[in-house]
């Protein structure tokens, strides 16, 4: 890292950071995105995406991803691999505090996304990598002729339990109300798919098994029963937190910790800015992401302009 | 991919990794896998750095699927460190680099 000032630093390469990084190029601002691992975000694992308009066949999100850093990087954006710490400001000026190095700038964007929320069942985190997994693209193969159970009725829990049985068994598709909430074509590929098998009005109780999973207590909510699936498997979609530990006190956010945005993308504090899964927002998806992130990046070079 | 990390396989294993003197990292990696492509500049990185005291290797699962049998490996991205032909450490998934460093020193 040469530089250390820039226009804006976008905090985040998910669709939504590389979108802002796009947009405040061509805006001709200086601009640095700084992503804790490799651009990508969540749909890094996502198998496949076909509600992204201009893919009629859809694609994989990792091919998704690495068109939007290429364009990204077209347009001269700078990106580096840094875990952001905190975000202070001093008169006007944004420090953002990384391990090694503090970088200023006039404005940021917020884009770092969410991560997989967990259930808080026993054995979930002692058997994470054996069995208990978020990521089917990554983990499936390993499942191959065996039973698995999946927890969630969302669209990431119904796309990802359909991928799911291309190489297991059976998949126990286990959701705490009677009806799924995801798209009603994706609901209709699953309930035409008989290696699924539904497990309404239930939610997971622990996972079990010694070295890996070997099977997953299941309770009805509505009767009170207790069921032990055996499965060698355990995936869990069940929602996401989001990405936000550096951010102090000064920055709002609501009670699940997403932050409040106007609908300029301003958050509480002048001159830092929200966009895509991080935000409070009604959906998340890489369309809504890839909005938030164009708003984003035009209001701070408003905001920037308006300092002069 | 930079020549920083060796590109292993279920017939050279044993060679490479349990018999090697030094400490070895393996990446267990598939080319499908988003996480494990996410993680590669890290140990590459690593690899740039630490490559004196600990030899970095990377082996493809879908291509050798008896390695990764054997570990039990049920998810990828997983890193295991192997010290004298043993296990001595395994992470799963998207690991920090500074607690990777951490490990690396820790064990040579």
């Amino acid at each position: 890292m040469e530089k250390n000032d820039y226009d804006v630093v976008i905090i985040g390469g998910g669709p939504a950071g590389l979108t802002a990084g796009i947009y405040a190029k061509r805006a001709g601002l200086s601009a640095l995105l700084a992503e804790k691992h490799t651009p990508g975000g969540q749909i890094m694992v996502t198998d496949w995406i076909e509600n992204y308009p201009g893919f009629p066949d859809g694609l994989a999100g990792y091919d998704l991803t690495m068109k939007m850093e290429q364009q990204a990087k077209n347009f001269g954006l700078e990106i580096v691999q840094a875990d952001v710490q905190s975000i202070k400001t001093e008169n006007n000026i944004k420090e953002i505090v990384f391990t090694d190095k503090t970088i200023k700038a006039k404005s940021v964007i917020i884009a770092s996304g969410c991560s997989p929320k967990k259930l808080g069942v026993p054995g979930e985190n002692a058997l994470f990598g054996k069995g208990v997994s978020t990521c089917a693209t990554c983990d499936a193969m390993f499942f191959r002729d065996m039973d698995v159970v999946a927890v969630g009725g969302g669209d990431t829990a119904v796309q990802e339990a359909l991928f799911l049985t291309k190489f297991v068994n059976k998949v126990y598709l286990v959701h705490r109300r009677d009806k799924l909430r995801a798209a009603k074509m994706l609901q209709d590929r699953a309930f035409a798919n008989d290696k699924i098998e539904f497990v309404w009005d239930s939610v997971a109780e622990s996972v079990n098994g010694e070295k890996g999973v070997e099977s997953v207590d299941v309770k009805n909510v509505k009767t009170g029963e207790t069921r032990n699936i055996k499965a060698q498997g355990c995936f869990i979609w069940v929602g996401t937190i989001p990405n936000t530990e550096f951010l102090n006190n000064d920055i709002k956010v609501d009670d699940q910790g997403f932050i409040i945005t106007d609908t300029s993308m301003k958050t509480s504090v002048e001159g830092i800015f929200a966009a895509g899964d991080v935000r409070n927002t009604p959906l998340r998806q890489v369309a809504t992401a890839v909005g938030d992130a164009a708003i984003a990046a035009f209001e701070a070079d408003q905001y920037i302009e308006s300092c002069k | 991919m930079a020549d920083n990390v060796l590109e292993i396989g279920d017939a050279n294993f044993e060679e490479e990794v349990i018999k090697s003197e030094k400490p070895v990292l393996v990446d267990f990696w598939a080319p499908w896998c988003g996480p494990c492509r996410a993680i590669a500049p890290t140990v590459e990185e690593l690899a740039g750095t630490y490559g004196d005291k600990v030899k970095f290797c990377k082996c493809n699962v879908d291509e050798n699927p008896i390695s990764p049998g054997k570990y039990e490996i049920k998810a990828i991205p997983t890193l295991i460190f192997f010290k004298n032909g043993e296990v001595a450490e395994q992470q799963t998934g998207l690991v920090k680099k500074e607690q990777l460093e951490e490990l690396i020193n820790k064990l040579t």
